[in-house]
């Protein structure tokens, strides 16, 4: 029972925060899967043919769509009711968040969102064949994901595009991890500063971990 | 001259209550139903007595000033509250509670009264544990206590130094609980501006001002609690807060209620010494410091003299060249002595020239010793949001150089006359916490007056309303239309138009600043015949200028802060006076009323049992006219009356 | 020293507001903010204008009654400070100060600077007590609590319920006041009894009521005048949760 739509204020929270845990270990997983480039290209083709390999693995994806898709559903409709919240704003109003990343969860998740959804363009539609002319195969005649992606980040302009928008992640990645915690109940204040430092480390290492790979490509190749 | 009543039962003195209790007449829980009950103000007094009567079934209308019932003046009490629980085990009784209340008040109150305080004393610990209140407590767990001025033993409960703002909050939480289950309509931004009597003399409703719309509102009840605390803002600068008033009291002695004991108002030593002519109010340090704290002036006069000038500082003056002069004059009680002779003491020293601060009128009241026998953690735990408060009004760090403080006005132990139940002479007209003069005589003991407001709240005028209002469940609804209600809404109306058409030129406060001076100056802590009787004629004079040149800008509806002030400020005029005249009157000195004519050779205040053991409760015999006296004689059967002494156990 | 000031003007619920410039000159360091408003207000009296309507009682801290966003900040900048403790050697002689009203749906401006904050009054009445009555309760040392408890359940109790953390929220979320209450009681073994009931009718009113969904930005805890933690938002998610789970 609640009077706002959809759930109360703090079971929304807890979707928010549920669905953050679960994106946040799916980028734990694609960072590693990705740094696999880094190594050498069939390390990375295995890897992103065991993605697609299981029909368990395949139905996992669409509950990652779902997760997805809740988390920014309710990302909306808290921010809506946000702003109804305080219909007259402020003439002056100074940074009072001491999370200062949390200022902007919105604005950095929208981004992130029409990344997401040219990030899909660009690899997971193609290889559904649902645009472009298909994955390049290899001399096996097996899909080379790897060089789909050697190919994309082999244009500087789009190298940069991509960097911009994983630092406006790490933004968002910095709030986000100890937020969840926080929403969950899980502050105390013996291990807060841990947490605090965790979700820092997290979003740096996350950042680190995509950027370095489209750098060390575009480097190599120039 | 009228003899009164107190109605205290007959019986010993430890039965009186428990007598009272088990005779008086009660409302059965359907007829309670049928029964109005008004209750102004939602301090300790006013929100708990709402609440428990609310509990109890009766239909309970509250009004409170503030936007919220949490935020009544109660909530600024820090230090503590008493009760004669005996947890530390080091001998007190509800004897001695009552004992040391009735000398601390200086033999001024009446013994029944304070006896059936001590009592349910520890009721009220009891009641605000199973609130929620967070009392300090020790590692065993169990409840920590603290002593206080005017007491050998150890009773004062405390929460931090916020001790009635947590009070507050318990009897906040269950006059919210009540309003949710509708036994308790609350009405807040509204200011009571007069009671409405009937013919028959009752007490049966009042006229409201709503604050937002400036709409005068009636309601009618068949009984009205007045707890709107005391009259303390008569001199402008005290620790009140800026809206505590005195005109809900005013209004109904006006109406015929006895003003008792005007002139007994405690002046709290611990104060942060005033600063500036544009000043608003005067912060209270809590007593409490006083258990740590040493005070202290310098011996030499060139020493005070070279601090006053900025020359010296106070940690340059040598453990020799300071003067503890409470400890010195007091040995027994030493910085522990009641408010009054604290306040006096330092006044004394200020006056013969060893006050320090730029304006000489301070003392110091220093810490350093306890910092170095318990750690600053210790005394930060203990008093560090006092000391927060003090560095952030005076910009001195407390920690390294001693607290200045003077004594500023801070209760008034005088109020509306009541008697044992707390019922005024006007019939249905009851009086709680510091509104009425109850308990505490000629001087307030520190952490008695949340006692008191609770005791009378929570444990006495459920019971005592209620034996008034067993006859009057065949009355039926009170009807707000009459001539009566008519009359008094006119009155205020008219007033009103009085203040907002006079548009002079000088601003309200600038009359209240005035009324201030007048007061602190003769009507303060050493009073004399030639001033007192300057102070009424100067008070006069005043008024009248008041309501010739007074500047009341706006119009009547909506929020008008001047026009709220004005009709204060016109209540305190009239009360200053008879104020004055009270203290003229009383031909000695007792408690918080020191008469320069009546000391002892050692400058302690000398009482005149003879001629002065009684109860001052003036009658309003109209705007002209002298006001008439009339006397609770006050008889003490259980206590033997003796000099105050402070200087040996 | 010499100041400007922008000052929100509304003269009703229903009017349109804006801001006024004013000067206050000659102010004392030593003077409260409040009180160099009383300054102001004198003037403007004199001069046959409407004085600034705001609120404001104790001047101690400890009512809650003054309010006032100062240059960005609920209650100024100055930590730990309500407005009426604020004094005015915090501002530079010369400077520009604006001040605004609080901000949020549930607590609409009266007049001036006035706001209604009969919300919070509210939240209490929805469950923010002990259902004790008067009598009839144990004594008070019958029920030890550990000291950590009673200092948590007291640090939580210290809210004097200003409206500051509301301001202060982007989302005007009032979580650190309905924590601060939650917190108090849950900590209490005389509180645990009604714990669930408590938390899940005193959120839902503040739902109800209007009040922003809290994003755990912390401004609140950042402004509070009396330092309230968040890890009091922290436990009443989790009683929340444990409450909602049965």
């Amino acid at each position: 029972m609640s009077s706002k739509p959809f759930y109360s204020s703090i079971t929304k929270k807890i979707i928010m925060s549920l669905m953050g845990f679960f994106l946040l270990t799916f980028l734990l997983v694609h960072v590693s899967l990705n740094s696999l480039l880094l190594f050498n290209k069939e390390w990375f083709n295995a890897g992103a043919h065991f993605m697609g390999s299981t029909w368990y693995i395949q139905a996992f994806q669409w509950v990652l769509f779902a997760g997805f898709a809740i988390h920014i559903f309710y990302a909306f409709v808290l921010q809506i009711q946000n702003w109804m919240a305080r219909p007259t704003g402020y003439k002056r109003r100074a940074a009072m968040e001491q999370s200062p990343f949390s200022r902007y969860m919105i604005y950095t998740g929208t981004i992130i969102l029409i990344f997401l959804i040219i990030h899909l363009g660009n690899f997971f539609f193609v290889k559904m064949g649902w645009i472009g002319n298909g994955v390049p195969l290899t001399a096996n005649g097996e899909e080379d994901m790897a060089q789909l992606v050697i190919n994309l980040f082999s244009h500087g302009g789009y190298v940069a595009f991509y960097v911009v928008m994983i630092f406006l992640m790490g933004f968002h990645l910095d709030h986000a991890l100890q937020s969840a915690f926080q929403s969950l109940g899980l502050n105390h204040p013996t291990y807060w500063g841990f947490i605090k430092g965790l979700s820092r480390v997290y979003a740096i290492v996350i950042t680190l971990g995509f950027i370095i790979i489209p750098l060390f490509i575009y480097f190599k190749n120039v | 001259m009228t003899k009164i009543d107190s109605k205290v039962p007959k019986g010993p003195l430890a039965e009186k209550w428990t007598i009272y209790k088990e005779h008086q007449n009660l409302v059965n829980p359907a007829n309670k139903r049928k029964i109005d009950i008004i209750v102004v103000g939602t301090g300790l007094a006013g929100g708990a007595a709402a609440a428990s009567l609310g509990e109890m079934g009766f239909n309970v209308k509250v009004f409170c000033i503030q936007d919220s019932p949490r935020r009544a003046h109660s909530i600024a009490a820090q230090g503590g509250i008493n009760a004669a629980k005996n947890y530390p085990n080091d001998g007190d009784t509800i004897y001695r509670l009552f004992y040391d209340t009735i000398k601390g008040g200086d033999y001024r109150s009446r013994e029944g009264n304070v006896y059936r305080l001590s009592q349910v004393s520890n009721n009220i610990i009891d009641q605000c544990v199973a609130q929620g209140v967070p009392f300090a407590r020790e590692y065993s767990g169990y409840l920590a206590n603290r002593s206080f001025g005017g007491a050998l033993v150890s009773r004062t409960f405390y929460a931090r130094g916020q001790t009635g703002q947590q009070l507050l909050l318990g009897a906040y939480g269950a006059l919210s609980k009540e309003i949710k289950r509708g036994s308790v309509k609350l009405f807040t931004r509204r200011e009571m501006v007069d009671l409405v009597l009937m013919k028959d003399g009752r007490a049966r409703g009042i006229i409201v001002r709503n604050l937002h719309t400036g709409e005068l509102e009636r309601y009618g009840a068949h009984a009205v609690l007045l707890a709107t605390g005391g009259y303390g803002n008569v001199f402008f600068l005290s620790t009140n807060a800026m809206t505590s008033n005195g005109s809900a009291a005013w209004r109904a002695y006006k109406r015929g209620a006895y003003f008792a004991n005007p002139c007994f108002v405690q002046i709290h030593p611990t104060c942060i010494p005033v600063h500036g002519d544009y000043q608003s109010k005067l912060t209270l340090m809590s007593e409490s410091l006083r258990n740590d704290g040493r005070i202290w002036v310098p011996k030499k006069k060139e020493d005070a003299e070279k601090i006053r000038k900025g020359e010296l500082s106070p940690n340059d003056i040598s453990e020799e060249n300071r003067d503890y002069y409470l400890e010195r004059r007091y040995p027994a009680f030493g910085n522990l002595v009641p408010r009054d002779v604290a306040s006096r003491a330092a006044k004394e020293r200020c006056d013969a020239g060893y006050g320090v601060g730029k304006t000489g009128l301070a003392v110091y009241l220093d810490l350093s010793d306890a910092i170095n026998r318990l750690g600053k953690d210790v005394i930060e735990a203990r008093y560090g949001n006092l000391f927060d408060m003090y560095e952030r009004i005076v910009d001195d760090n407390p920690y390294k150089t001693p607290m200045m403080i003077y004594p500023a006005i801070h209760y008034t132990m005088g109020g509306l006359w009541v008697d044992y139940e707390l019922q005024s002479n006007i019939p249905g007209l009851f009086v709680g916490g510091e509104a009425n003069f109850s308990d505490h005589g000629a001087n307030r003991l520190g952490a008695s007056a949340i006692m008191q407001g609770l005791s009378d709240g929570y444990f006495v005028l459920p019971y005592t309303m209620q034996n008034y209002l067993a006859d009057q469940i065949t009355v039926g609804p009170i009807p707000t239309d009459t001539v009566e209600f008519d009359e008094a809404e006119k009155s205020v109306r008219e007033r009103i138009d009085n203040l907002m058409s006079i548009k002079g030129s000088e601003t309200v406060d600038s009359f209240h600043k005035r009324l201030g001076h007048i007061m602190w100056d003769y009507v303060g802590m050493a009073r004399t015949k030639e001033g007192l009787e300057k102070a009424i004629h100067e008070i006069q004079e005043l008024r009248k200028e008041f309501y010739s040149k007074v500047d009341v800008p706006g119009n009547p509806n909506g929020i008008n802060l001047e026009l709220e002030k004005a009709l204060r400020v016109s209540d305190f005029l009239e009360l200053g006076e008879l104020m004055a005249r009270d203290a003229l009157h009383r031909n000695e000195s007792a408690g918080g009323h020191f008469r320069l004519e009546y000391q002892t050779p050692e400058g302690e205040a000398l009482r005149n049992d003879k001629d002065f053991m009684y109860v001052a409760a003036w009658e309003y015999q109209g705007d002209d006219k002298e006001p008439k006296l009339n006397k609770e004689e006050l008889e003490y059967e259980n206590i033997e009356v003796k000099q105050r002494n402070y200087k040996t156990t | 020293m010499n100041l400007k000031l922008k000052i929100w003007r509304q003269a009703s619920p229903q009017a349109k507001g804006k801001f006024v410039d004013y000067e206050a000159n000659n102010i004392s360091e030593d003077a409260s903010f409040l009180e160099m408003i009383d300054i102001l207000n004198d003037e403007l009296i004199e001069k046959g204008d409407d004085p600034i309507a705001f609120d404001h009682d104790c001047r101690e801290g400890i009512c809650g009654m003054c309010s006032m966003f100062i240059n960005g900040h609920p209650h100024g900048s100055q930590k730990a400070t309500t407005t009426c403790q604020l004094h005015m050697r915090k501002f530079k002689d010369g400077e520009t100060i604006v001040v605004e009203p609080w901000r949020a749906k549930p607590f609409p401006v009266i007049k001036d600077l006035v706001v209604d904050r009969s919300a919070f009054d509210e939240i209490i009445q929805s469950g923010g007590y002990i259902s004790t009555t008067t009598g009839g309760v144990p004594d008070a040392n019958s029920i030890p609590i550990q000291k950590e408890h009673a200092d948590l359940a007291m640090d939580a109790a210290a809210c004097i319920g200003c409206g500051a953390c509301v301001a202060a929220c982007k989302n005007a979320s009032a979580m650190l006041f309905v924590s601060a209450k939650v917190s108090q009681f849950a900590l209490l073994p005389q509180g645990k009894v009604e714990a669930k009931d408590r938390v899940k009718s005193m959120v839902a009113k503040m739902d109800e009521l209007g009040f922003g969904n809290c994003t755990n930005t912390y401004a609140c805890e950042a402004e509070c005048p009396k330092e309230i933690s968040i890890t009091n938002i922290a436990r009443m998610n989790r009683h929340f949760i444990g409450a909602k789970l049965g």
